[in-house]
């Protein structure tokens, strides 16, 4: 019998569930950068911004001729002194130092933007909203929280683009339950964080009997002194995504490239292959 | 006998002369005329037939594509993630190679199950061929063995984790568990010793398998002959020239069909791997390109779509389940005592299993995750006893009563529907409908020998269906 209830019980609640988030800060879509100055400025930003913790160690600078630079151009604006042309992109932060200062080691960003993906969107997807989603908290080491990314370790490295002060409003929907666990009714927490960082909570119960609860974030417009617009500072991360995208599989553009043409052939193959099939079948009886 | 050499007209091309010279001393002509050139087959084969030689194509296919692999794969747990995008970057073409094998694999489980799926239509792996099928089902456990092995090779947190999850079944295995599972790893985690160890599988050990098993598939389905859609035996109507009437010489009538299926395959393989590799995660898994971090466990540890109908069994497998599973065994032993006329010996043989395995799935014996094993492994298994499960009257579904088609549907929208919610993360309408489809899956099997004699069979033509092109 109670087989019974629980088959009904999750038949019933199966459409909720279904729809039931599974969590997550809801991406942005990357804006699609293809061309080769908006990848070439990408690489320009990695090996400034990221290149110092993070290593691209199945990257190898000479690679970067595929974004139409020489040799010269590479050598001197994206290496680092030591380093030669044909070398991968390694850094020199220990692992051991890394998890002393940040607490994790920085995870190396070869294939960042495949393995990045899910069903709530493409690599370049979360990357992108990431790096745009940072908000000021002073109980962080760094000063910063990521809303894609609660608590991470990773400071951010772009606030001077996009801004230094930036608040964000954290609501968490919760059950309330009495002495025998039963729900009485809803609670609502809101962690306010105002532009510097510094966080204020204020919870109130919530009327009604149906509530979702979860944990909604919402980012406040960024403030104060900015090197970019809003607009400006999101064409940077999109080239950015757009360049981590590229340098996951350089092969991409060779591949989509070739695609049409192998199609073309294998089709036309495919047909002269039925006609001769067909030729041949005539004869069966 | 004395060593006899035909002997040819002196203005014969070469070619002719040395095909001669090498007949004369190994049977060359006669390997191709008996395998393919005159082997005769049924003239009615259908898409269904096409599965075969595209299963042998994809076997070829990951063999050469994993010789390049290999020469430039390192199987050790500190290089073996980055070498493979060494591959993917650094070798020429090296991306196209990873990504035909790994496309290829995917492939060769969508081809092998629809290889199967034609077996249950047509009844292919009645007498005589219940060796072939035999054969084809060592195949497909050395396919799952292969694939399994390989997954650990590109060293991702997919790779890793699925692997310690399997090997970890064998640890549930009563006494010898967790010795087992210490012997399989070659450590007490999955480590460098366990990706030595399965490399050496998937390169060599498991390929010479496969290749001796799929010869033996194919000598025992020539030394009987080809079934057909119409399930009807070709050899029981033979012509002036002792070939059957209804069968054509393979060559060069299928070599032009299959030449034609395969310009087909390859166009749908093709756009895969240049348009789409990794298929929105199930081809190429996204965690996958994570290097492998002990340290750290996937939220959501899944085996590749491949494997996710047996997995799905696995987890449905819950301690309340198994009450289910104790009630369904008493059933199917009063079933076998009442309905069937086997030995009395045997009828007590079975009840004491029966009677031994309720023991074992009470709440104070064995686990569940125990029997979730053992009804995985059954749920592959009992695939290898369909020739004697099967006791329809004809061997085609298109001479079985019209209900019969229905049963077939639902079974594979059950294992379709299995395979569907492995994917997913468990949940509890998941966990329902799995153990649902659980029991349909085995009592497909299982109630067969009843359900497949029931119904008004249609009268089989001794002709078969064909209709000229």
């Amino acid at each position: 019998m109670r087989f019974l209830k629980k088959l009904i019980v999750a038949l019933a609640f199966a459409p909720t569930l279904v729809l039931a988030n599974e969590g997550g800060f809801p991406l942005d879509h990357a804006p699609d950068r293809t061309e080769v100055a908006a990848l070439q400025n990408g690489a320009k930003l990695f090996v400034n911004y990221c290149l110092n913790c993070h290593a691209a160690s199945a990257m190898r600078y000479n690679r970067l001729r595929d974004l139409g630079l020489t040799e010269d151009q590479i050598k001197g604006n994206l290496l680092f002194a030591g380093d030669k042309v044909g070398d991968l992109m390694k850094v020199s932060l220990s692992a051991k130092d890394a998890k002393e200062w940040f607490g994790v080691a920085p995870p190396d960003l070869s294939v960042i933007a495949r393995a990045k993906a899910s069903e709530a969107g493409t690599g370049g997807d979360w990357i992108y909203t990431y790096l745009r989603s940072y908000y000021r908290d002073n109980s962080r080491p760094t000063g910063w929280n990521n809303a894609v990314f609660p608590n991470v370790g990773m400071p951010h490295v772009l606030w001077e683009l996009q801004g230094e002060k930036r608040g964000a409003e954290i609501s968490e929907v919760k059950e309330v339950k009495d002495a025998s666990g039963k729900v009485t009714g809803f609670s609502e927490t809101t962690a306010t964080f105002d532009a510097d960082g510094n966080r204020s909570e204020e919870t109130k119960s919530l009327e009604g009997e149906h509530h979702h609860t979860g944990t909604h974030i919402k980012l406040m417009p960024v403030v104060g002194k900015q090197k970019l617009s809003a607009l400006e500072y999101d064409t940077e991360v999109a080239d950015l995504v757009a360049y981590l995208e590229w340098m996951a599989e350089p092969a991409q553009t060779k591949r989509k490239a070739l695609a049409v043409w192998v199609l073309l052939f294998l089709s036309l193959f495919a047909f002269l292959a039925w006609r001769l099939n067909a030729s041949y079948w005539k004869e069966v009886k | 006998m004395a060593f006899v050499e035909k002997k040819l007209p002196a203005d014969a091309p070469v070619a002719a002369q040395a095909l001669n010279w090498v007949d004369a001393r190994f049977p060359l002509s006669k390997l191709w005329n008996d395998q393919w050139g005159k082997y005769y087959a049924p003239k009615n084969f259908n898409f269904w037939y096409i599965f075969g030689s595209l299963a042998m194509l994809v076997l070829v296919i990951q063999i050469v594509t994993g010789i390049f692999l290999t020469m430039h794969y390192k199987p050790d747990a500190g290089l073996a993630f980055y070498s493979v995008e060494y591959i993917m970057r650094d070798v020429p073409w090296g991306w196209l190679v990873r990504y035909m094998h790994s496309t290829g694999a995917s492939a060769f489980f969508i081809i092998v199950y629809l290889h199967m799926t034609r077996a249950l239509l047509y009844g292919s792996y009645r007498k005589p061929r219940e060796l072939v099928w035999l054969f084809g089902f060592a195949i497909f456990l050395c396919l799952m063995g292969e694939a399994f092995f390989g997954y650990l090779l590109p060293w991702g947190q997919m790779s890793y984790w699925g692997a310690q999850v399997i090997v970890n079944l064998f640890g549930a295995i009563p006494f010898v568990g967790p010795d087992l599972s210490l012997w399989i790893r070659g450590d007490y985690v999955v480590s460098d010793a366990t990706l030595n160890r399965f490399f050496a599988f998937h390169v060599i050990a498991i390929p010479l398998v496969l290749l001796g098993l799929v010869s033996a598939h194919l000598i025992a389905l020539h030394e009987v002959g080809s079934l057909n859609p119409d399930g009807i035996e070709v050899k029981d109507s033979l012509g002036a020239d002792g070939h059957p009437l209804d069968s054509i010489p393979s060559h060069p009538y299928y070599t032009v069909h299959d030449l034609f299926g395969v310009s087909v395959f390859l166009v749908i393989f093709s756009a895969i791997v240049f348009y789409a590799p990794e298929m929105g995660g199930y081809f190429l898994e996204y965690n996958n390109f994570v290097p492998a971090d002990s340290l750290k466990t996937p939220l959501h540890i899944a085996p590749t779509w491949y494997f996710t109908p047996f997995y799905s069994i696995l987890r449905a497998t819950t301690s309340e389940f198994l009450y289910v599973v104790m009630a369904g065994i008493a059933a199917y032993v009063a079933l076998i005592f009442l309905k069937t006329k086997l030995n009395i010996l045997i009828k007590a043989a079975i009840a004491i299993v029966g009677l031994v395995m309720v023991v074992g799935m009470m709440p104070w014996a064995l686990e569940a995750k125990f029997w979730g094993v053992v009804l995985f492994g059954s749920s592959v298994m009992i695939l290898g006893g369909l020739p004697w499960l099967d006791r329809s009257l004809v061997k085609s579904i298109r001479y079985r009563p019209d209900w019969h088609k229905y049963v077939y549907i639902l079974f594979g929208l059950a294992f379709v529907t299995l395979g569907y919610l492995g994917v997913k993360p468990p949940s509890p309408f998941g966990e329902r409908l799995s153990q649902v489809c659980t029991l349909i899956y085995f009592g497909f099997f299982l109630l067969m020998p009843w359900w497949s004699t029931m119904g008004k069979f249609k009268p089989v033509p001794s002709r078969v269906t064909f209709h000229p092109h």
